[in-house]
């Protein structure tokens, strides 16, 4: 061959020069690799370790059972029943999308669905488990049982759920659980909540919710690379939330469902002395049970529709015109400005004021404060506000809380409206005309109050000045800091004491009494009882007062009731709205009468005094009390 | 006049550490497969070693001049090979790369095809005759490598196409080169690669994961970035010590991919630390040391041009998948000579050592 010529040819060596330089690349080529084994294995070791761990172990939690709730005495009103639930787990190397139909079909889901739920967490951790659905049924159970090497990426939790009573009983009042929201994921109440926690939505579920909670629990898992479980390296249990003792009395509660059965409207019953509601019921309800597990579309869409509002708590959420059970209100201002102990005024049917005549219902003829109150004689209060001038019957009304809350412990209660001038000027940029101040002389107008402020207002004034902040929880069952928050959360008037003269506590005390006896709500005397309250009728549509019309279908006129008993220093009060009821004496008093009944029945049944007094018994007026004080003291 | 080669003038030190090298990766597969149904590969992988050191051994009873001559055809078969891989390869995951013969044995050319190149590129240097290079020279040398390497790249297989490139390298680097050449080359693979980056930066994301997909298509279900950083993790929590053999978490529990082959180093690193690596590396550089004085004591420029091309793969395929284990690197599906298991990366190595063996057991001939 030609080439073997030159094979041969050739002796000439390499560059010895060129080899030993090939030598010093290998070993910079070495220390640079060196170099990087020391930077991931000497230097961040324990980073890497801690991920090597977060690969292999993986906490499962376990649920914290929530917290039970019971009613004063101890009855159960809210259960816990065990759940399975089913999770999602993103991290295992494997193409679970390709097994999304398959896992729909299987726990009766759509893809949609699925993808729904993924979209939700697509920014949590991708180790975190994402619950795919709640309460399975048993099939479903065994479908992923059966499906387990298939569809490893499945996994299911026990968890408890929340059983709540039957035919939204206390709904508004208990409040219900359900997901988090991502919403409320931003705000800073839930810093520490995570996708996917299941908290408190309203009621005392929300206010209570880091109490009820208890603290979840967590297993430590070995898994492999497709997130099997192949051991367990340890586990811290869980902490059971806090059971809550309500200061609802399950027996009032039944007999207010009860009363409101039917009825659009609201009624709660408070203890004045401590603010303790002991029952509270909004009408039409719902059923929470529908809103712990996934709530369906039909039912959310027939509550969000419902033109009566179902989800609202009504006893601190509607704000309606109070009608005449602001002439209580209305007494107490002109009492103790000196001006209606004197006012005679003769109801000639109404009255003109400012060039208009407004309407009373009835001619009353000659009217004095005792005589306007059982009565409810709306020309006397129209002088009385003419008299008075809007800002001093403002000052008074939110003395006691009119336009203001009352810090009740649960969410999103109403503020409600007290007009005044600055009130004008402030919302309608516009001065007030003298003329205004006569419809509010009867809680019309731009008068606007919730049940629960009219319950408190009307018995602080019957308990001497002394207005409680309602609460629906028995004292010293959350630590104080957490009590301390909850104040601060839910700020109102709260607990004060107004000014009340004696007297005028006497006269408005017994004229309240009367009203039951011979007043506009003598319908529902309760013989052997001193029941006290005021009725009302508010018109929804014309808000000018003096319409002697109720009005009909969703112009009717709201029925209103604050009754209680004793009639001075009562044990309970309770106010009952009934939307659309008509007269506050045939709509809303004889309900309220059924709840003081049973209430004042169960005490004497407690004292063991069952006996119904055949008179009603004469309470020592304020002065004679003070007199007798005076004497103990010189004594 | 030929004198007859003697086993006393074999490198009995160079086989000795990669011997051990060995033993040390048939461990290791032992500890990665263990709880895979891969279990058992390292049983493979001590047959393959001793058919490779058979090979090694009549390998390097051949004279190596006599692989000169016969390159010519053999690079001929070749190209033949290739073509015939695409005309009628089998099809595996989306890339021919086979050719299936009848019995179950399945034919893969481009690997032996490192080794034609190997000893072609000796051959076209040496018969330049170390005169400085002419760009007409390095164009002939870009086209002897670039051929066969274009058609692998089309199978398409980047990693094995990727470890022709080191061979071509150190022809031209050894082949002399002039420095003013070596600078211009360089800039304009720069260019290229700067202009292939910048058109990337146009691509669409799906585009951009086909490129990644492009690279190594099989063995990358997950995505790259997650094997990168399941060996990142395998590596960087191994510490100084290691967990110990057959107790890597990453490596037992599945989370490394491939853990016998391409990220057997990870595996390794894992289980024995920083000081194991540290050993590991230390072979592997008393391995090439021995084989660049090999080179050196060649006795003919041929012969250290194919001592060095050998080199030359095992510096780049060590260089890429170590890089590749510690982040350095990205994923190319190129194995770790002398540790990943595989029977054509067992057979290559070996059967090069036999070269080298014979290399330098001539060095005293003529």
């Amino acid at each position: 061959m030609i080439e073997d010529e030159k094979l041969t040819a050739r002796e000439e060596k390499v560059s010895p020069l060129k080899l030993n330089s090939v030598q010093y690349v290998v070993a910079l080529l070495l220390v640079v690799l060196l170099a990087g084994l020391w930077r991931l294995q000497v230097v961040s070791a324990d980073n890497y370790r801690v991920l090597a761990e977060q690969n292999r172990v993986r906490k499962v939690p376990i649920m914290a059972p929530r917290g039970k709730i019971f009613d004063r005495e101890g009855r159960l009103l809210v259960d816990n029943y065990a759940s399975i639930s089913c999770y999602l787990l993103r991290e295992p190397a494997r193409d679970w999308d390709a097994d999304l139909p398959m896992i729909a079909q299987g726990l009766h889901m759509t893809v949609d669905q699925i993808q729904y739920v993924l979209r939700r967490y697509q920014f949590a951790p991708k180790y975190q488990p994402i619950p795919l659905k709640q309460d399975l049924s048993p099939d479903e159970v065994a479908f992923i049982e059966a499906h387990r090497n298939e569809l490893p990426e499945l996994e299911t939790l026990d968890e408890q759920r929340r059983l709540y009573p039957n035919g939204g009983f206390a709904a508004h009042l208990i409040g219900y659980v359900g997901e988090i929201s991502e919403n409320d994921l931003n705000k800073e109440k839930y810093a520490f909540y995570q996708a996917g926690d299941v908290v408190g939505k309203s009621g005392v579920e929300a206010t209570y919710d880091a109490v009820l909670r208890g603290r979840d629990g967590s297993r430590d898992v070995v898994v492999d690379s497709r997130g099997r479980e192949v051991g367990q390296l340890g586990q811290e249990d869980p902490v059971p939330g806090k059971d809550l003792r309500l200061s609802i009395d399950l027996d009032l509660q039944m007999t207010a469902e009860k009363a409101m059965e039917g009825k659009t409207g609201a009624m709660v019953a408070m203890d004045p002395h401590t603010g303790e509601i002991l029952a509270m019921v909004s009408r039409p309800t719902y059923d929470p049970n529908q809103f712990a597990v996934r709530l369906t579309k039909d039912y959310w869409n027939k509550i969000l529709n419902d033109p009566d509002h179902p989800m609202m708590n009504k006893t601190i959420q509607a704000q309606l015109a109070p009608g005449s059970t602001f002439k209580i209100i209305m007494s107490y201002a002109g009492l103790e400005e000196g001006v209606a102990q004197d006012m005679h005024v003769n109801c000639a049917g109404g009255g003109t004021f400012f060039g208009h005549f407004f309407a009373c219902d009835k001619h009353h003829g000659g009217v004095d404060i005792q005589h306007a109150i059982p009565w409810s004689c709306d020309t006397f209060y129209y002088t009385l506000a003419e008299r008075l001038q809007i800002d001093t019957i403002a000052k008074y009304a939110t003395s006691v809380g009119i336009s203001q809350k009352t810090g009740i412990d649960l969410p999103d209660e109403a503020t409600g409206t007290m007009p005044s001038t600055a009130w004008k000027l402030k919302n309608f940029h516009d001065k007030w005309y003298a003329g205004e101040v006569i419809s509010v002389g009867i809680g019309q107008g731009a008068v606007q109050a919730s049940p629960i402020q009219l319950a408190r207002a009307l018995s602080g004034i019957a308990s001497g000045g002394a207005l409680k902040r309602p609460h629906v929880i028995l004292d010293g069952q959350v630590p104080q800091e957490y009590q301390q928050a909850i104040l601060d959360t839910y700020p109102g008037s709260g607990n004060k004491q107004i000014s009340l003269k004696p007297e005028n506590w006497q006269i408005i005390t017994d004229a309240m009494a009367e009203t039951t006896v011979t007043g506009t709500a003598a319908a529902v005397h309760l013989q052997g009882i001193d029941f006290a309250g005021k009725t009302g009728t508010a018109q929804v549509v014309n808000h000018s007062a003096g319409a002697t019309s109720l009005g009909t279908g969703n112009a009717r006129a709201n029925a209103w009731f604050v009754g209680m008993a004793p009639r001075r220093n009562p044990d309970i009060v309770v106010a009952v709205l009934v939307e659309h009821g008509g007269w506050g004496a045939e709509a809303a008093a004889p309900l309220g009468a059924r709840v003081v009944n049973a209430f004042v029945e169960k005490q004497r049944k407690k004292a063991g005094n069952l006996i119904k007094v055949a008179e009603t018994p004469k309470p020592a007026t304020p002065l004679e009390t003070a007199a007798k004080k005076e004497e103990s003291v010189t004594n | 006049m030929r004198r007859f080669s003697s086993f006393r003038d074999f490198d009995w030190v160079l086989l000795g550490f990669v011997l051990l090298l060995s033993v040390i990766s048939v461990f290791e597969i032992y500890s990665a497969t263990l709880h895979t149904k891969f279990h058992g590969f390292e049983k493979k992988q001590l047959e393959y070693l001793a058919v490779g050191l058979v090979l090694m051994f009549i390998v390097s009873l051949i004279d190596y001049h006599q692989l000169l001559e016969i390159v010519p055809w053999a690079y001929g078969a070749s190209i033949l090979a290739l073509i015939g891989v695409a005309a009628v390869g089998t099809r595996v995951l989306g890339a021919k790369r086979w050719i299936k013969f009848p019995g179950g044995i399945h034919f893969q050319p481009s690997e032996w095809i490192k080794l034609v190149l190997v000893v072609a590129v000796a051959r076209y240097f040496w018969s330049l005759g170390g005169r400085d290079l002419t760009w007409k020279d390095i164009g002939k040398a870009f086209l002897l490598v670039g051929i066969p390497m274009l058609m692998v790249l089309k199978q398409p297989d980047l990693g094995t196409a990727l470890t022709y490139s080191p061979i071509l390298i150190c022809g031209l680097f050894l082949g002399g080169i002039r420095f003013k050449q070596a600078a211009i080359l360089i800039l304009g693979f720069l260019l290229l690669v700067g202009g292939v980056w910048r058109t990337g930066k146009l691509l669409k994301p799906y585009q951009k994961a086909r490129l990644t997909n492009f690279i190594n298509p099989d063995n990358d279900p997950k995505g790259s970035g997650y094997q990168i950083r399941q060996s990142l993790i395998a590596v960087g929590s191994g510490g100084v010590w290691g967990k110990g053999a057959t107790k890597g978490t990453q490596t037992q529990g599945d989370f490394l991919p491939i853990p016998y082959t391409d990220f057997i180093f990870a595996a390794f690193c894992e289980e024995h630390g920083f000081v194991g690596a540290l050993g590991v590396l230390l072979l592997y550089f008393l391995i090439l040391m021995r084989l660049i004085q090999n080179a050196q004591t060649a006795p003919d420029p041929p012969g250290t041009f194919i001592v060095m091309g050998i080199v030359a793969i095992i510096i780049f395929q060590m260089a890429v998948n170590i890089g590749m284990v510690i982040g350095f690197m990205p994923v190319t599906g190129i194995p770790l000579p002398l540790m990943s298991y595989g029977g054509s990366s067992v057979l290559f190595t070996f059967m090069a050592l036999g070269i080298v063996m014979n290399v330098r057991m001539r060095r005293f001939v003529n």
